[in-house]
C-alpha cells in the first residue's frame, strides 16, 4: 500500500524521562494509537489515528504525554488551507462523504460575542442575589392573552381561565435532545438524573426511552421524529412533554443513521427495531408534507396525551425560520424549539454542518419579533438551542426573546467530552458517544449527574448575578428585554435584525 | 408661593429620584390646586427643575361627557396639521388655549391648546366592536407617533394633565391650577436621569382617564414595551412611566381585571410567598404571574395611578422606592414623603408606609354622583376585592392591608 497523503492531525509526544511504561495509555486509547512493544519493553505510538481527545494525556499517571495539533502546514494559502487540502485527500481516497460531529467549528460562528450586557449604576440599584430573592422559575407552554375572572361569585372574583399544561423549570436551561444510541446508557442516565435533581428537563432525542429510564419521565421531554423509534402510547404517557423533531441545527434537511453495529440488545428494545439493524431516520416525516399535516400530528399527540402535556416542535434555523415558526404556533404547538447552525450532532456530513442553516442569534430575534408582530407570542414558548457555551450566552438569548435554552455540547463537556468531534466513530474514549461496554464504563452516572447539576447551578448563579446587575429580579423581566443588550462590531443591518442598539446608543 | 414654601424645607434631605404626591376626596368634594402645589413643593429637592406636572379629576363638569384633549405644539404649523386630523376624527364641542400665567421660572412653553371632543359616528363604524375609548386611544397614538410637532398629553373625560419643564410648583403656578377644582390631584416633580427635559416628557403620563406619576426606573422597560406592542400600544416617549399607563389601560380597561389583580400581575409576590397563599388566591396569583410575565414591572418604583373613580398607589415588590399613605376623614393622601402629606394635612388619622407590591387604593364612595352610572358599573367591577388572603409576607403587609378599607 502506498503511503497515505493525509497527514496526522495530532502529534503525540511522550517524555521518556517521565514515562514509566505503565501502559495506561495503551488501555485508554480506543483508537489504538499507543501500543506496547513486548520485546523492546516500551510503549510505542502511531499518531496517524489520534483524534486529539486528550484521554491518554489526562490519565497518564506521570503526565508524560502531550497531545498537540500537528502542523500539516502546507504552503500558506488562505483559500486552500491545510484542512481543505486534507479533506480532498480523504475523499480522493474513499469517495465518501466527509463526516463530522458536534457543532460547526468554522471561525465565523458566534454573534453572542458581539453582544454586550447592561448593568445598573446609580439610578437603579443593582440587586445582590445572595441577599435578595432572584427568580429564574420558567414556565413553558401556551399562555392565553388575558386572564379572565368570573365575577358572579360572592366570595370575590374567581379564576375563569384554565391554563394549558406547562413545564415548570427551576432555571431556564434544559438538556437538548441526545438519543440513547448516539450517547451511552450512562451518559443518558446522567442527563436524566441531573434534570430531575435540578428541576429541569432532559430530552430523550429520537431514539426512544428505555424502560430503565421511565422513572425519570417527569423530567423528560420525549421526541417523535421521522423514524418514530420507540414511540408507543406508554412512551408518550411517561414523559412530561412530547417534542416533534422536524429538524436539527447541525444538519437541517437531512435525516439520521445509526449504524446496525451499534444496535445492541438494549438499544434494540429502546428503539423497537431488531438487533443489528440500521436505524434510519428519513429526512422528512413521511406523514408531514405541509403545515396542515404538522397540525394533524400535533393534535394526534395532544389527543393521545389527553391535552395534559405541552407539545413542542423543534426545527432547524433556516432562512425562513420566522414564517415557519409562526406557522408552527398557529398549527397548535405549545413550544417551538429552534436549533441554530452551531448546534451539535453525533454525526453529520461536514459540508452540511458547516454551511446549512443560520445562526441562532438571528433566527431567535426574527422569530420573537414575528410572533410578537402577529400577536401570537403568548401562544407558545420559544426555546433556543445550538451552541450555548456559557451562562452569558444564555442571558443574551433570553434577553433576545427565548423563554429557555437547550444545551447539548456544554452538557457533554461537563461529562468529560473533549470536543474531538469524532462521535460518529463510536470510539469515544470518554464513554459518552459510544456503546462499547469497555468505554461506557468510564462514565459513572453518579459522578456524571453531579457534574451536570454543578454546571446548572454554576450557570444559574451567574445568570442571577447578571440579572441582579441589571436591576432585574425575575426572569420574566429579562425575557425579550433587548434594552439590556448592545452590539459591538455589528453592521446596521445586523443590529436591526437583532433588534438591539449599538454600544454607546 | 415658591419662595414661601422654600423656607420650610428641612435642611437634610436625600436627593434621590423624583417626588410624587396625590390627594383624593373620597366623597368627590372639589379642592383647588393650591394644596397639591404646596405638597409637591415640600419635596423640592427631589426634583431638579427639568419637569413637573399635575393631573386633576373633575375639572370640566360642564363638559364631562366629552374627551378633553390637551395638546402641545412646537409651532403653529403643527397645530394646523394636527387639528385637521382631530376634525377628521372628531366632533369638536369646544376648544381654547389652555390658560397660563407667564412666569420667568417657566421658560419656552410650547403652544398649549385643549379640545373637547367625541368621535364622529361615521368614524366609529370603522372600529367594529370596539368602543369610543379604543378610538380615542387610536387617535392619540396616531397623533403622537405620526404628527410632526403635535403631542396629546391628556385625553380623558372630565380630567386633565398639566405639565412642563420646570419645578412642579412653578408649573402649577404657570397653569393657574389654583383656579381649578378637582376631587383628585396627583403631582410629580422630576429628577430626570434618562431623557432630557422636554415638556411632553414630564409626568403625569396619561391615556384616557389614566394618569401615572412615577418615581423610579423600570428595568423591565424593554420587555414591557414589546409586550404592549403586541396589543397595539406604541410607546412613543421611550420612558418607563408611559408603559405603566398603558399597562393599566390594557389590564384594567381591556382585560377587565380588578385593580388589585392588575397590581398583582405587575408586582407579583415572589414564588415562595405565592406558594404560601390560601388556595383560591394562590391559583389566581400564579395564573396572573404566568400569563402576565411581560407586564411584570421590575426595578425600583413607586407609582400613583389616577383614574376617574379613584387613585391607586403601589410600589415594586422589594420596596426600593418610598411611598407613604395617610387618611383623614374622607381624604386619602399618598406621597413619596410623609412631610409632603403633613404639609397639607395637619393631623392625619393614620399614616403608614406601603408594603412592597401591596397597592393602596382609594375610591369614590358614591361614584354615581360624580362619574355617572355607566362608569360606576365599571368602577365597581374594577374595585372588587380578590379572594381573601394575606398579601405578601412582609412584616408591614398586615398593617398596610388593615389600614386600607
Ligand atoms: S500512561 Fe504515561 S507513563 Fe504510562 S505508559 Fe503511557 S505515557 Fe508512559
Ligand atoms: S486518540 Fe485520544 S487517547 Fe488516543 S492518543 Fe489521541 S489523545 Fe490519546
Ligand atoms: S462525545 Fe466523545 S467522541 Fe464526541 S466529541 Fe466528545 S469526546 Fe469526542
Amino acid at each position: 500500500m502506498s503511503k497515505r497523503l493525509v497527514q496526522a492531525e495530532f502529534n503525540v509526544e511522550r517524555d521518556p524521562e517521565r514515562c514509566i511504561q505503565c501502559q495506561v495509555c495503551v488501555r485508554q486509547c480506543s483508537n489504538q494509537v499507543h501500543a506496547y512493544d513486548e520485546e523492546a519493553e516500551q510503549v510505542t505510538c502511531d499518531e496517524a489515528s489520534c483524534v486529539g481527545c486528550q484521554r491518554c494525556a489526562t490519565l497518564c499517571p506521570t503526565g508524560a504525554i502531550t497531545i498537540k495539533k500537528a502542523p500539516p502546514d502546507f504552503a500558506p494559502d488562505n483559500n486552500w488551507t491545510s484542512d481543505v487540502i486534507q479533506n480532498i485527500y480523504r475523499q480522493a481516497e474513499t469517495g465518501g462523504v466527509l463526516l463530522s460531529a458536534m457543532g460547526n467549528d468554522t471561525a465565523k460562528t458566534s454573534w453572542w460575542d458581539n453582544i454586550l450586557l447592561n448593568a445598573s449604576q446609580v439610578t437603579n440599584p443593582s440587586i445582590d442575589p445572595l441577599r435578595e430573592p432572584m427568580e429564574l422559575t420558567t414556565f413553558l407552554g401556551a399562555k392565553p392573552n388575558a386572564v379572565e375572572l368570573s365575577f358572579d361569585d360572592q366570595g370575590g372574583p374567581s379564576l375563569a381561565t384554565k391554563l394549558a399544561p406547562q413545564l415548570v423549570l427551576s432555571t431556564p436551561i434544559m438538556f437538548s435532545a441526545m438519543s440513547y444510541g448516539a450517547i451511552s446508557y450512562n451518559a443518558f442516565e446522567s442527563l436524566a438524573r441531573a434534570a430531575g435533581q435540578y428541576g429541569t428537563f432532559a430530552n430523550s432525542g429520537e431514539g426512544g426511552l428505555h424502560k430503565d429510564f421511565w422513572p425519570h419521565g417527569p423530567n423528560m421531554i420525549v421526541q417523535v421524529a421521522s423514524g418514530r423509534f420507540g414511540v408507543d402510547i406508554d412512551y408518550l404517557k411517561v414523559a412530561a412533554a412530547v417534542e416533534i423533531k422536524i429538524g436539527q441545527g447541525a444538519k437541517p434537511g437531512i435525516g439520521g443513521h445509526l449504524p446496525g453495529e451499534k444496535v445492541d440488545e438494549r438499544i434494540s428494545q429502546t428503539r423497537m427495531i431488531p438487533v443489528g439493524s440500521d436505524a434510519i431516520s428519513p429526512a422528512p416525516h413521511h406523514d408531514i408534507y405541509s403545515i396542515e399535516d404538522l397540525r394533524q400530528l400535533i393534535y394526534s399527540l395532544k389527543e393521545a396525551t389527553r391535552y395534559q402535556k405541552p407539545i413542542s416542535v423543534k426545527i432547524a434555523a433556516v432562512h425562513n425560520v420566522a414564517a415557519i415558526a409562526s406557522g408552527i404556533v398557529r398549527a397548535g404547538a405549545d413550544i417551538v424549539a429552534i436549533d441554530g447552525y452551531k448546534g451539535g450532532t453525533g454525526a453529520a456530513p461536514t459540508m452540511i454542518r458547516n454551511n446549512v442553516g443560520i445562526p441562532i442569534e438571528f433566527a431567535l430575534a426574527a422569530v420573537d419579533d414575528r410572533l410578537r408582530q402577529e400577536g401570537i407570542r403568548n401562544q407558545a414558548s420559544v426555546v433556543a438551542c445550538g451552541g450555548f457555551r456559557s451562562s452569558a450566552d444564555v442571558v443574551k438569548a433570553i434577553a433576545l426573546g427565548a423563554d429557555a435554552v437547550y444545551i447539548g455540547t456544554a452538557a457533554l463537556v461537563a461529562l468529560g467530552c473533549h470536543l474531538c468531534q469524532k462521535c460518529y466513530t463510536g470510539k469515544c474514549n470518554w464513554g459518552i458517544a459510544t456503546q462499547d461496554p469497555y468505554l461506557t464504563r468510564r462514565l459513572n452516572p453518579d459522578i456524571g449527574a453531579r457534574r451536570l447539576v454543578n454546571l446548572l447551578r454554576g450557570w444559574s448563579h451567574e445568570i442571577k448575578e447578571m440579572m441582579g446587575g441589571m436591576g432585574i429580579n425575575a426572569i420574566e423581566s429579562l425575557r425579550g428585554n433587548r434594552e439590556h443588550l448592545r452590539g459591538v462590531g455589528l453592521s446596521d443591518r445586523e443590529l436591526s435584525i437583532l433588534g438591539i442598539k449599538a454600544a454607546g446608543e | 408661593m415658591r419662595l414661601l414654601h422654600r423656607k420650610q424645607f428641612p435642611t437634610s434631605k436625600d436627593i434621590s429620584g423624583c417626588a410624587i404626591s396625590g390627594m383624593m376626596s373620597e366623597i368627590g368634594a372639589p379642592m383647588s390646586g393650591e394644596a397639591i402645589i404646596r405638597s409637591i413643593a415640600n419635596m423640592h429637592d427631589r426634583s431638579n427643575g427639568l419637569g413637573g406636572g399635575f393631573a386633576a379629576y373633575g375639572i370640566y363638569p360642564e363638559m364631562r361627557d366629552r374627551y378633553a384633549l390637551h395638546v402641545m405644539y412646537d409651532a403653529i404649523d403643527d397645530k394646523q396639521e394636527t387639528e385637521r386630523l382631530i376634525s377628521r376624527w372628531c366632533t369638536v364641542y369646544g376648544d381654547e388655549t389652555i390658560p397660563t400665567r407667564p412666569s420667568a421660572l417657566v421658560r419656552h412653553p410650547p403652544i398649549l391648546h385643549r379640545y373637547f371632543v367625541n368621535i364622529k359616528p361615521e368614524v366609529m363604524e370603522r372600529f367594529c366592536d370596539e368602543t369610543e375609548d379604543d378610538a380615542i386611544v387610536d387617535l392619540v397614538m396616531t397623533i403622537n407617533n405620526e404628527s410632526k410637532g403635535g403631542f396629546v398629553f391628556s385625553s380623558g373625560k372630565n380630567m386633565g394633565v398639566f405639565k412642563g419643564v420646570g419645578f412642579p410648583e412653578d408649573i402649577g403656578e404657570f397653569y393657574r391650577l389654583d383656579e381649578y377644582q378637582a376631587y383628585i390631584w396627583t403631582s410629580h416633580g422630576r429628577f430626570p436621569t434618562n431623557t432630557t427635559g422636554w415638556w411632553g416628557g414630564a409626568h403625569p403620563f396619561s391615556l384616557l382617564d389614566w394618569s401615572v406619576v412615577h418615581n423610579g426606573e423600570i428595568s423591565s422597560y424593554g420587555i414591557n414595551k414589546r409586550y404592549l406592542d403586541n396589543f397595539g400600544y406604541k410607546c412613543a416617549l421611550h420612558t418607563d412611566t408611559e408603559v405603566i399607563a398603558y399597562l393599566f389601560d390594557l389590564l384594567v380597561r381591556k382585560h377587565r381585571l380588578p385593580f388589585e389583580a392588575a397590581c398583582l400581575a405587575m408586582a407579583p409576590p415572589f414564588w415562595p410567598q405565592l406558594e404560601r397563599l390560601p388556595e383560591t388566591r394562590r391559583e389566581l396569583a400564579r395564573t396572573l404571574r404566568i400569563v402576565y410575565g411581560g407586564a411584570l414591572l421590575n426595578g425600583p418604583f413607586s407609582v400613583l395611578v389616577g383614574h376617574s373613580g379613584g387613585m391607586v398607589g403601589f410600589n415594586d415588590r422589594t420596596k426600593l422606592r418610598p411611598m407613604v399613605g395617610a387618611r383623614k376623614g374622607d381624604m386619602v393622601y399618598m406621597a413619596s414623603e410623609e412631610g409632603a402629606i403633613r404639609e397639607v394635612c395637619n393631623d392625619p388619622e393614620v399614616v403608614w408606609h406601603a408594603a412592597g407590591g401591596v397597592p393602596i387604593m382609594a375610591h369614590l364612595k358614591e361614584p354615581e354622583k360624580v362619574i355617572g352610572a355607566e362608569a360606576t358599573a365599571r368602577l365597581k367591577a374594577h374595585s372588587c376585592k380578590l379572594p381573601a388572603g394575606a398579601w405578601q409576607e412582609s412584616p408591614r403587609a398586615g398593617r398596610a392591608a388593615a389600614s386600607v378599607q
